[in-house]
């Protein structure tokens, strides 16, 4: 039952701000972060929260993002509930504790303000942070909006929390674009969300009553079957984050899924992208549609696990699927978000053409027309029955 | 929870062990000792947090562990980060009324390689926040676990597989980090530097650690028989005579300013320090040194060494 | 050494304290130690203990009962380092080759 219009606050409110609106619901035992341009205004207007005695979580302001996580899974460790925030260099810092994080199957929530990766240092928006962190056992979740920002840190905890899950999760927002942009953001209020998270039930945590011993060294006779429990962990994620959502979306009247589709049942050419991206190609494939171009969007939100079958399905029937992603793979066969589709598609009985378009590094713009400069190109790779691995749009070349 | 540490005999004999027989140290390691009357001092419940080395390998190689009390290994250089975490999860829990036990001490653990080095950020950042938690380094005077190479606790003239001593280079060049010093230097209420072979010093230190709110921090001289190549039965004597020669003088800094010499270094005070060579004859480690090319290195090392323990001294107000 | 991956704790997680007393360590020795009662103050009066203090290996058993003080070794731990034997104040250890 959708609680009633009244019960919501509405403000407009940044994307941190909404990351941080989302975190004092929770209830935190421990928030534990290091400031990095443009995840800084999730921990400020947290700390002011707790300033003003609104949360009762111990902040700790640690010296370090490799500490950040650190203490983050110290704090999970003891059965608390925690999370942290960071982005670009800050998560590079942290990478190591990352893997340990997932591998010590620690339910920590890690809320990232996407941004570029030096060199050189640029603090705008591209996901090259994200898809540095890919392959540590982390669940990714990428928003559009500020509202799915909010709705998204809450259910992250619950996700990560259920015992058939027990994994950390990233939600990644655009840094600037969405981090720093004000947006209509409808919040439940505290009791609901209090009554949906409940409190943390650790599976397991360090308890002096029962005492265990936690990040042995494991040998070649055993390291391989922790790794194993952990694919299995994470492959179980999307059935869980339905039902998690299934539940949220109750109470809200709003639902995700692993990806939204928008038009893409009699599309030619369907656009796959993540976070802000998803809203300019909507808008561009209503403007296309207007000219006569079946053009359809895939926004995914589940990067990690990806959605393997799922895609391929809502993908299977276009001529082409146009990729626009905003992270790089030097020297790879194809770019993340392209590799995963090409991937997904190899034995599907009907493949489109795969088009990877990098765009947008280093938070330059990707307004509307490049979405369309890509499109042209998609439907002349098409006549041509071909088309390059990848190409950059958008840079000076 | 205990009211006093067992400092006796039959006191110590009644505590339940914290660690357990069939860990894999070496046969003669100073640091099992260590994590032994570290358990004598114990308050109550409590939780360890250890950085990756010697002690954190050997004494929990899947799917054996050899320790009773709760115990977290994360990364090498976060056991302070990870302990803050601890510390702060668990009061936060408490004073929402979700903790069930009143009191839990926790205890960072870390080596010289992650304590003096890699880990020291970590460390720092720590003790200004001023968590309550107690920090032991052990210190066997370089990487042990990975080779034995150099670290910030080296001693100067040191032999270790990256800073051999050569015909061209007598080992390790640079003098030892003032570890405890800088620890000292952040002002926190407790500091002491313990070795195992003064047992009840080292217990009584320990508690007096784990008493203070805020953080405390404790420099234990751990022998190891492998990397320094000195017979596996020395460990606790070679502990004594790093104490007698100065190398590892014994003392408490309360809240970064009151120097205390502690009893075994206020005796070796008294009968005049022991040289230094006494030390470096015992172990492979130093053999170079005693090489007619390396005298007069030897003798800076000594100069050094003495100069160091004079202003020791006159910080305890010890003549 | 033989279990599945479903059949053992996650995470690496090890849930039975001190369970490494099922790997013996005795099989390391090169020399093992002999003790001695006669001049033993452990023995005499129930003081000393520094064997027992100092041992790495949690090898050597004191034991006290109806007044009277007993010295064992655990030769399942025992790593025959010798410490206690360099310890003893009043030489009632002495070591001997395996």
């Amino acid at each position: 039952m959708s609680i009633p219009k009244d019960k919501i606050t509405v403000e407009g409110l940044t994307g941190d701000a909404a990351i941080a609106h989302a975190l004092k619901q929770a209830d935190l035992d421990v928030l534990a972060a290091y400031p990095i341009t443009p995840q800084t205004i999730i921990v400020e207007d947290y700390q002011r929260f707790a300033a003003d005695g609104e949360v009762k979580a111990h902040v700790i302001p640690v010296e370090s993002e490799h500490s950040a996580m650190s203490a983050c899974v110290g704090a999970s460790a003891v059965g608390g509930r925690v999370a942290t925030a960071s982005a670009s260099a800050g998560l590079a810092l942290m990478w190591e504790i990352l893997y340990c994080a997932a591998s010590m199957r620690m339910p920590i929530v890690f809320t990232v303000a996407n941004r570029a990766l030096s060199g050189p240092i640029n603090i705008h928006n591209d996901h090259s942070d994200g898809m540095g962190m890919r392959d540590s056992g982390f669940i990714q979740l990428y928003c559009q909006s500020c509202q799915e920002a909010y709705d998204t840190t809450i259910m992250a905890f619950k996700l990560a929390e259920r015992h058939d899950v027990l994994l950390p999760v990233m939600v990644g927002i655009d840094g600037f674009i969405v981090s720093h942009n004000v947006e209509r953001v409808e919040m439940l209020p505290d009791d609901v969300v209090t009554k949906f998270l409940g409190v943390r039930e650790p599976f397991i945590s360090l308890d002096p009553d029962n005492p265990i011993t936690m990040g042995p060294l494991a040998l070649t006779d055993y390291y391989f079957e922790f790794k194993e429990q952990q694919d299995e962990a994470i492959m179980g994620v999307p059935k869980a984050y339905n039902e998690v959502e299934a539940e949220f979306s109750k109470l809200t009247g709003r639902k995700y899924g692993l990806f939204e589709t928008y038009k893409t049942d009699d599309a030619d050419i369907i656009i796959i992208a993540m976070s802000s991206m998803g809203g300019t190609a909507k808008v561009v494939a209503e403007a296309m549609r207007e000219k006569g171009d079946k053009v359809g969007v895939i926004r995914l939100k589940m990067f990690r696990p990806f959605p393997t079958k799922e895609i391929a399905k809502a993908l299977g029937k276009a001529k082409a699927v146009a990729v626009f992603e905003k992270a790089m793979s030097f020297g790879a066969a194809a770019h993340p978000l392209a590799l995963e589709v090409r991937t997904a598609l190899y034995e599907a009985q009907e493949r489109p053409m795969i088009v990877d378009f990098v765009v947008g590094l280093g938070g330059r713009d990707v307004p509307p027309i490049t979405f369309v400069e890509g499109i042209e190109k998609t439907k002349e790779y098409l006549k041509k029955g071909k088309a390059p691995m990848y190409e950059t749009l958008g840079v000076r070349k | 929870m205990s009211d006093k540490p067992a400092v006796s005999i039959k006191d110590m004999l009644k505590c339940e062990p914290i660690l357990s027989s069939g860990h894999r140290m070496c046969a003669g390691c100073g640091a099992p000792p260590l994590i032994k009357l570290m358990g004598m001092a114990l308050r109550g419940p409590t939780i360890v947090c250890n950085n990756t080395g010697c002690l954190e390998v050997a004494t929990t190689i899947y799917p054996y562990t050899a320790w009773k009390i709760p115990w977290i290994h994360v990364a090498f250089e976060n056991a302070a980060a990870v302990a803050s975490g601890a510390i702060e999860a668990i009061n936060a829990m408490r004073a929402k009324g979700r903790y069930k036990h009143e009191h839990v001490d926790v205890i960072a653990l870390g080596g010289d390689g992650s304590s003096f080095d890699i880990g020291f950020g970590a460390i720092s950042g720590a003790l200004e926040r001023g968590h309550d938690l107690v920090y032991m380094c052990y210190d066997n005077g370089a990487y042990q676990n990975t080779g034995i190479q150099r670290s910030g606790a080296t001693f100067q003239g040191q032999e270790t597989t990256t800073s051999w001593g050569g015909s061209a280079i007598p080992g390790k060049l640079e003098r030892k980090k003032p570890l405890a010093e800088i620890v000292a230097a952040h002002k926190i209420p407790y500091v002491a530097t313990a070795e195992a072979s003064n047992y009840r010093d080292f217990i009584t230190k320990f508690r007096k650690a784990l008493d203070v709110v805020g953080p405390a921090f404790i420099h234990a001289f751990s022998p190891c028989p492998r990397g320094w190549r000195s017979p596996t039965g020395d460990s606790i004597s070679l502990s004594k005579l790093a104490v007698e020669t100065g190398l590892h003088p014994l003392y408490e800094v309360i809240d970064g300013e009151e120097w205390i010499m502690s009893g075994p270094s206020k005796r070796a005070a008294e009968a005049g320090l022991k040289p230094v060579d006494e030390y470096f004859k015992t172990q492979g480690q130093f053999k170079h040194l005693f090489k007619p090319e390396w005298e007069d290195f030897r003798k800076r090392i000594q100069e050094q060494v003495t100069h160091d323990w004079e202003l020791l001294k006159k910080r305890c107000g010890v003549d | 050494m033989s279990e599945k991956y479903n059949e053992i704790p996650i995470a690496g997680n090890i849930i039975e304290p001190g369970n490494s007393k099922k790997y013996k360590t005795g099989g390391w020795r090169a020399e093992r130690p002999i003790h001695s009662d006669e001049k033993c103050l452990w023995i005499k009066n129930g003081t000393c203990g520094r064997c027992w203090i100092f041992c790495p290996d949690m090898a050597v058993i004191l034991t006290e009962k109806d007044g009277k003080y007993a010295y064992a070794y655990n030769y399942d731990y025992c790593k025959g380092c010798g410490i206690c034997a360099k310890e003893c104040p009043t030489d009632s250890i002495h070591m001997e080759k395996e």
